[in-house]
C-alpha cells in the first residue's frame, strides 16, 4: 500500500513542479496546492499505513492508527490554506495593478 | 520547569491581538507596542540571567513530559538570540514611528510587527521540530504582509516571488519532517538527537540532513539567495531593517541547531556541503555588493555575505568557531539593523537610491555621515569595534581545521564588505553637493533629519559600540553558549532527564 501511495505522491510532486515552472500565475498557484497535497499525503504515508481503528478511544479496538501525523497534517492543512488564500488575493491585486498574469513580464527594470 | 520561557511569545501575541481593536487610535498603538517590546526585552534579559545562573531552562507545555509534549528550551545561545532580537526589534519599532507613514499604521502595521516577533522568538525557543515549522510560518506570513503593505506595483511584484519561494521551502520542510518522523518516530529535538545517534547517521539520515540543509538554506539565504535582493529592497527601511537583522538569522539559527544538535555525526558529508555553499555565498554576495550603485542593493548583498560568513563558522564546527558564530550573530543583528536605518535615512534625504545621483551630504549631515562610517568599519571588523572579535574567532577556527582556502575566502569577503560600504559612504557623503531631487521627502534645502529617526539609530549605535568595547564581557557569554553548542549531551540531558 505504501508503494502505491509513494507513486501517487511522486506524480503529485511531478505535476506540481511542472505547474510551478510555468508562466501563468494561476497555474503556479495550482501547482503549489498540488505540492501541498502531495506533502500531506507523504506525512500520512510515512507513519505506515497499517490497518487499525480510527484514533478514538470509544472504538475500544486492539490497535489504532498513529494519531500524531493526523494532527500534523491538520495543522499543515490550515496553514497552507491561509497562505494559499493570501496568495490568491495577492495574485488578484497584482493582476488589477500590474495588468498581467505572466511571470515573464513581472521583471523589475521599469524603476530601478 | 520555568514559565518565563513562554513570556517572550505571549507578550507580543497578546499585544498584537489587542492592537487589532484599537486600529484607528495610532498613539495608543504606538505606546502599546513600545511597552510590549520593552517588556519582551526585559523578560529576555531575565531568561539570559537565569540560564547563566542555573543552566538550560525547559518548559513542558501542559505538563506533558518530553518527548510526548511540546517542550520549550532555552540554552544560552537561544536566550541570547531572543534578547538580541527583542532589543533590535524595539529600535526598529521606534524607527518606524517616524518613517512608515500613517497609511500603513492604520492598516495593522503594528500587529503584523508583533506577530513577526512572536514567530522569531518562538523559533529560537522551541525544542520541537514541527513547532519550529509552525513558528516559521507565523513569522513568514507576517513578513508577507509587511512586505506588501502599501501595495505599490514593485511591492506586489516582489511579494509574489517571495511568497512562492517560501511556500516551496515550507512544503519541503514538511516533507523533510515527514521523512524524519518515518525513520525515527519522534519530533522532539533532544529525543531526535539521541535516536539519530543510536541508529548511526548514514544512508537515509544523511539524505534527510541534506534536505533540511536545503530547506533552511532557502530561508537563510545561504547560496539559495536568489529571492533575497529583490524582496528586501521593496519594503520601507524600518521593515527592511527588521528583515535584514532577524529573518535570515532565524534560518541560520535553524541550520546551526539542526547540524550541531541532530545531524552532527557525519560532518565529512554534511558540513563539507555547508562549507562549499558558504564559500559560494560569500563570493556571489561580494560580486553583488560591488556590482551595484543602488544603496538598497548594496545593503542586501551585505546581508548575504554575512550569512555566508556565519555558515562558514558553522561548517568548521570547533570550539573557537562556534564562539565566533554566537558573537558574530549578536553583533550582526544590531549592526545590520543600524546599517539599514542609516541607509534608509540617506535615501530619504536625497530622494534617490542611486549613489551616482547623490553626494556632498557630509556638509549638512556630519553626524549621520560619521555614524555610517563607524558602522561600516564595525561591520567590516576593524579592531576596536564590534565585528572584530567574532570574525577573529571564526577565522581562528578555520585555521585550526586547516581549511585555508575557505578561511582566505572569508577574509577576502571582509575586504569586499569594507570596500562596498566605504564606496557607499564616499558616494553619498563626499564630493560635490548634488541638488536634492524634488521628490525627496524633505524637499527644501534646509531639510533636517527628524529626531524620531536619529534617536533609534543613535541608540543602536551605542549598543554596537558597547558590544565592540565590551568584547571581553560579550565573549564570556558567547563562549558559554558555544560550549553548549559543541556538546549536545548537555542539551539532551537538560531536556530529557528531569
Amino acid at each position: 500500500m505504501e508503494l502505491y501511495m509513494s507513486l501517487a505522491i511522486g506524480v503529485l510532486f511531478t505535476v506540481g513542479v511542472y505547474l510551478v515552472l510555468s508562466k501563468s500565475l494561476l497555474r503556479i498557484i495550482l501547482g503549489t496546492s498540488l505540492l501541498t497535497h502531495g506533502v500531506h499525503l507523504l506525512l500520512l504515508t510515512m507513519s505506515r499505513l497499517k490497518t487499525g481503528a480510527a484514533p478514538l478511544l470509544g472504538q475500544k479496538a486492539d490497535a489504532y492508527v498513529d494519531p500524531l501525523p493526523q494532527a500534523l497534517i491538520l495543522t499543515s492543512i490550515v496553514i497552507s490554506f491561509g497562505v494559499t488564500s493570501f496568495f490568491f488575493v495577492l495574485a488578484y491585486k497584482a493582476y488589477q495593478n500590474l495588468g498581467t498574469d505572466n511571470m515573464e513580464q513581472l521583471k523589475g527594470d521599469d524603476d530601478e | 520547569m520555568n514559565n518565563l520561557l513562554v513570556i517572550p511569545l505571549l507578550i507580543p501575541l497578546c499585544t498584537a491581538a489587542l492592537l487589532v481593536f484599537v486600529k484607528n487610535n495610532i498613539p495608543a498603538q504606538r505606546w502599546l507596542s513600545a511597552i510590549s517590546m520593552i517588556g519582551t526585552t526585559a523578560v529576555a534579559a531575565a531568561i539570559v540571567y537565569q540560564v547563566r545562573a542555573e543552566g538550560i531552562q525547559t518548559l513542558h507545555m501542559g505538563g506533558w513530559l518530553p518527548p510526548y509534549g511540546i517542550v520549550f528550551t532555552a540554552d544560552l545561545f537561544a536566550a541570547l538570540l531572543v534578547l538580541a532580537a527583542s532589543a533590535v526589534a524595539f529600535f526598529c519599532l521606534l524607527y518606524s514611528f517616524g518613517s512608515v507613514g500613517e497609511q500603513r499604521e492604520r492598516y495593522y502595521y503594528y500587529p503584523f510587527f508583533q506577530f513577526l516577533l512572536v514567530g522569531v522568538n518562538g523559533s529560537f525557543l522551541t525544542g520541537d521540530l514541527f513547532n519550529l515549522f509552525v513558528c516559521f510560518e507565523v513569522m513568514l506570513i507576517s513578513s508577507y504582509a509587511l512586505i506588501v503593505l502599501g501595495g505599490t506595483k514593485r511591492q506586489l511584484r516582489e511579494t509574489l516571488k517571495y511568497i512562492l519561494v517560501n511556500i516551496l521551502s515550507s512544503t519541503l520542510f514538511v516533507a523533510s519532517v515527514a521523512y524524519l518522523y518515518g525513520v525515527t518516530g519522534t519530533l522532539n529535538m533532544a529525543d531526535l538527537s539521541q535516536r539519530v545517534a543510536e541508529a548511526g547517521q548514514g544512508g537515509i539520515l544523511n539524505v534527510i540532513a541534506v534536505l533540511f540543509m536545503i530547506v533552511f538554506s532557502l530561508k537563510a539565504g545561504l547560496f539559495l539567495f536568489f529571492w533575497l535582493p529583490g524582496s528586501y529592497s521593496v519594503p520601507p527601511a524600518a521593515v527592511a531593517a527588521l528583515f535584514g537583522a532577524l529573518l535570515t538569522k532565524v534560518g541560520l539559527y535553524a541550520l546551526i541547531r539542526t547540524f550541531m544538535l541532530i545531524f552532527y555525526h557525519n560532518p565529512d558529508s554534511t558540513h563539507t556541503w555547508i562549507a562549499w555553499m558558504a564559500a559560494a555565498t560569500m563570493i556571489l554576495g561580494a560580486l553583488g555588493a560591488i556590482a551595484y550603485t543602488d544603496v538598497q542593493k548594496i545593503l542586501n548583498y551585505n546581508v548575504i555575505i554575512t550569512v555566508g560568513f556565519i555558515a562558514f563558522g558553522l561548517a568548521v564546527a570547533n570550539e573557537a568557531s562556534m564562539d565566533g558564530v554566537v558573537f558574530y550573530l549578536l553583533h550582526d543583528m544590531a549592526a545590520k539593523a543600524l546599517l539599514f536605518f542609516l541607509g534608509g535615512m540617506v535615501v530619504r534625504l536625497t530622494g534617490t537610491n542611486s549613489l551616482t545621483e547623490m553626494g556632498g551630504l557630509i556638509k549638512r549631515y556630519p553626524l549621520l555621515g560619521w555614524m555610517l562610517f563607524v558602522t561600516s568599519l564595525a561591520i567590516a571588523g576593524i579592531p576596536p569595534l564590534s565585528g572584530f572579535a567574532g570574525k577573529l574567532l571564526i577565522l581562528l577556527g578555520g585555521i585550526e581545521e586547516e581549511s585555508f582556502w575557505l578561511t582566505g575566502t572569508a577574509l577576502a569577503s571582509s575586504f569586499i564588505v569594507l570596500y562596498s560600504l566605504i564606496r557607499m559612504f564616499m558616494g553619498a557623503f563626499w564630493g560635490e553637493e548634488k541638488p536634492l531631487r524634488s521628490n525627496s521627502t524633505s524637499g527644501s534645502a534646509k531639510a533636517s533629519l527628524p529626531a524620531t529617526l536619529m534617536l533609534p539609530a543613535a541608540g543602536l549605535f551605542i549598543i554596537v559600540l558597547a558590544i565592540g568595547l565590551g568584547s571581553e564581557w560579550v565573549y564570556r557569554l558567547a563562549a558559554e553558549a558555544g560550549h553548549t553548542l559543541m556538546n549536545p549531551a548537555i542539551y539532551i540531558d537538560a531536556v530529557l532527564k528531569e
